[in-house]
Parts: C-alpha cells; structure tokens; sequence
C-alpha cells in the first residue's frame, strides 16, 4: 500500500512538472454573456446583410400583425438565451439550469407560430405559400444554419464543455431560433401549418445535427467524448 | 489543515503552507472548517490567476494543492483504489486543457470539482463497460474439487472391514503382532512388555502376518 502510494506520487509530481513545464499564458475567457453576444451580433449583421438585399417593407407590414411580432420576438428572445445557455453549460462550474433558460422565450415562438395557424381558418384567404416556396423556406433556414453553427461549435469548443451534448443541442436550438428569426424579413407569407411543420422539420434538424456531431466536435478534448 | 500563501509571482516560490494567524482569523468569522475552506479558495484562485498569466511556479504549486482535493471528490463519488489516481491524471490533464476557461472573479473549487466529477463519471461508466464474467459454464465444469469424491466413505468403510476380517483370522502372535506394531504403531520394547514375547518373536510374527495378509487380501480382491 505504502509502495502503491509512493509509486503515484512520484506520477503524479511527473505530471505536474510536465504540466507547469509546458505552460504557456492564456487569456481568461470572456464570461459567457460577453460570447453569447458576440455570437448573436454576427448572426445581427446576416440579418442586416439580408434586410438591405430584400427591403424591410413587408417586414414592417407583417409585424404588424400580432402573432407574426410574438413569433418573432419569440424567435430572437430563444436564439439569445439558448446561446446564453450554450455558453454557461461550457464553463465547468456554471449550473446546468441554465439549460432551462431558453424553454420560456420556446414557448412563446411556438404558442405565436401556432396561432398563425389558426388565423387559416379564422381568415380565410390569407397568402397561403405553395411547394415551391417552401422548399425555398426549408433551405434558407439549412443555409444559415450551416455558417452559424460552424461559429458557434468554434467559439465553444474554446471553453471547455464537461456536457458536450447538452451544450451543442442548447448551440443547436440557438442556431435554429436565429436562423428562423433572419428568415422572417424575406419571408413573403403569412405563417400556415404546412410553413410551420417545414420550420420545425428544419430545426429540429438543425438541433439534432449540432446535438450528435457537435456533441463529438466540441467534446472532443473535454467531454466524455 | 490551514493553508497560507508565501512568495510572490515574481520570484518564483510559490508554496501553499500551514499558517495559525488567518485560521485564528477566519474562526472568528465562521467556523474554523469554513474559515479555511474560503482561505483555500482565495489561494487557490490567486495561484489560478497567476498560472493564466504563465507563471509555472504558481501553477506548479497549484496542481500539487489539488492533489488531495481531486482525490478526495474521487472517493466521496466512490472511486477506489488505483482508479483513484487514474482520475487525478485525467483531472490534472484537463486542468491544464481547460485553463483558459476559468474565470478568475469567480471560485477556483467549484470549478475544480465540476472537472472531477466528469472525469470521475468518465472512469465509472468505462469500468462499467468493461466485461466482468460472473457466470462461466465452462469453467464451473472443469474446476477440480478438492474434497473427497462422492463414495469415498463407503469405500474406506469396506476396505477397513475386510483388513479387519483377515486380521481377526490370523493365528493368535501374528495377529498380536499386526494389531500392536502396525495398527497401534507401538514400539517393539512396548509390545513385547505387553504381549509377553521376545522382540525376535514379534518380528518374525509380523513378518508372517503381513505375508499371510498380503496373500488373503490379494485373494480376496481378485
């Protein structure tokens, strides 16, 4: 026992030394909040990129329209506290409870999005959006995905996520709700159930692709991999 | 155990070493273990700071005062044995991966703990996955018993009877000398106290009973 004990103390002093060895001065990452918005303001200038190239008229008509403006709202409030949430679920230390921030600002983008649907049969005749559009709906939400959820994968793996999956599907649900949110001022309809399931069918893939992969990305060094 | 601070960054002598006066001080404030706990903490967050900075002296003294304190979250998670090291290596490891992360306004061991206890988590599930065999048929089939086997008894009863047998219809001296000298195993001075008779004469009825028993058994088996 004495031997054992003497043989993993001489280890661990190797490690130690080895470690200090090859130290090298790190900066203090921001606090998640300083990230998150950092995150968001590059997902902001997409939005302004897009709001220039398709013109902010029937954006402001539509959000007009009392469901549309909670959805959105809903929309923006999920991205910032899910990625809020991302950012904290990376630091060791920080509670997984932040995990449940996102769930009310969720609720309200989902209620708002389904009242759309219900506004179909109250009005009849509201601009209802052929195949074609929709597939376009689908893929711009994929497309803006894609860049976003690079940086975000970037910025957390730069922490150290001791939850790897928790925190990429939390990256995931912010990719998809920011993503949903730019698609709002090119968006030429009204919401209908069909335009709802093809944006949940989009984020719900968006989640489960950062979940799995990014789950492997960011844990790689630090989660249980 | 209370733990001061002494040195500086510049100099490079960082240790963490016993010192009554902030216990004394702390006491007062709220409980000694609390006391030192908080005097813990604000040392270990200031060795952190200054290990962010590349002071490796700092650092070093830093990771040899968690030592204990990952091995103890180790076994409170319930780790044991060589497991236990294994996770201090991990948690150093990713310590040092993961330094950046901390942020030195906030509590240095909640941090350190979060970290244990994932690589604590890590070490449990491998050690669960690792196959354990509790029932193996093929090795309860070939394992040897070492008792005796089933009938051994009865045997041992049998052959005692039939020695009993040809002794008993041995000629009177063969038989006093085979029950004395062989079954007794009393000496040739006490036998022949006992029975009467010369100590050549014990020999050559021992001889000649063991030749007549010899003979008898033999038959008896075939």
């Amino acid at each position: 026992m004495a031997e054992r004990t003497g043989c993993s103390l001489s280890r661990h002093e190797r490690l130690v030394e080895d470690l200090a060895g090859s130290l090298e001065p790190v900066r203090p990452l921001p606090a998640p909040g300083a990230r998150a918005a950092l995150w968001l303001g590059s997902a902001l200038l997409i939005g302004l990129v897009l709001a220039a190239w398709s013109g902010t008229g029937g954006f402001m008509l539509r959000m007009r329209v009392p469901d549309l403006a909670l959805a959105a709202l809903g929309a923006v409030l999920t991205a910032a506290a899910a990625a809020f949430a991302a950012f904290s679920t990376s630091v060791p230390g920080r509670s997984a409870g932040w995990a449940f921030l996102p769930v009310p600002p969720l609720a309200l983008w989902i209620g708002a999005s389904g009242l759309g649907c219900l506004r179909e049969w109250v009005a009849p005749g509201a601009d209802i959006p052929g195949a074609h559009t929709v597939t376009g709906c689908f893929s711009f939400l994929i497309c803006v995905s894609v860049p976003l959820s690079a940086l975000i994968v970037v910025m957390l793996r730069r922490a150290c996520p001791l939850r790897p999956n928790l925190t990429a599907a939390l990256g995931g649900l912010a990719v998809a709700a920011a993503a949903a949110a730019l698609l709002m001022p090119v968006h030429p309809h009204d919401a209908t159930a069909t335009d709802l399931l093809i944006h949940a069918a989009a984020v719900a893939i968006v989640i489960g692709i950062n979940g799995l992969a990014g789950g492997r990305l960011i844990g790689r060094d630090a989660g249980t991999g | 155990m209370m733990l001061t601070l002494q040195g500086s960054a510049g100099g490079g002598g960082w240790v963490l070493a016993p010192g009554p006066e902030r216990g004394q001080k702390t006491a007062r404030a709220g409980g000694r273990n609390g006391g030192a706990r908080m005097a813990l903490e604000e040392d270990l967050a200031a060795l952190m700071a200054a290990a962010q900075g590349g002071d490796a002296a700092a650092y070093r003294a830093l990771l040899k005062a968690c030592l204990p304190v990952v091995s103890a979250i180790a076994r409170a998670q319930g780790v044991r044995g060589e497991a236990v090291d294994d996770v201090v290596q991990d948690t150093l490891m990713t310590v040092h991966r993961a330094r950046a992360s901390y942020d030195p306004a906030r509590p240095f061991l909640p941090w350190l703990r979060a970290i244990t206890q994932r690589r604590v988590i890590d070490r449990l599930r491998r050690s669960g996955r690792r196959p354990r065999e509790v029932n193996d048929p093929l090795a309860y089939e070939a394992e040897a018993d070492p008792g005796p086997a089933p009938g051994h008894g009865l045997e041992a009863r049998d052959r005692a009877a039939a020695l009993a047998r040809a002794v008993a219809s041995l000629p009177e001296g063969q038989r006093q000398a085979v029950e004395h000298l062989g079954l007794r195993e009393l000496s040739l001075d006490e036998t022949a106290a006992l029975t009467g008779r010369s100590k050549g004469a014990l020999k050559v009825n021992l001889h000649r009973a063991l030749k007549a028993l010899r003979a008898s058994l033999t038959q008896e088996r075939e």
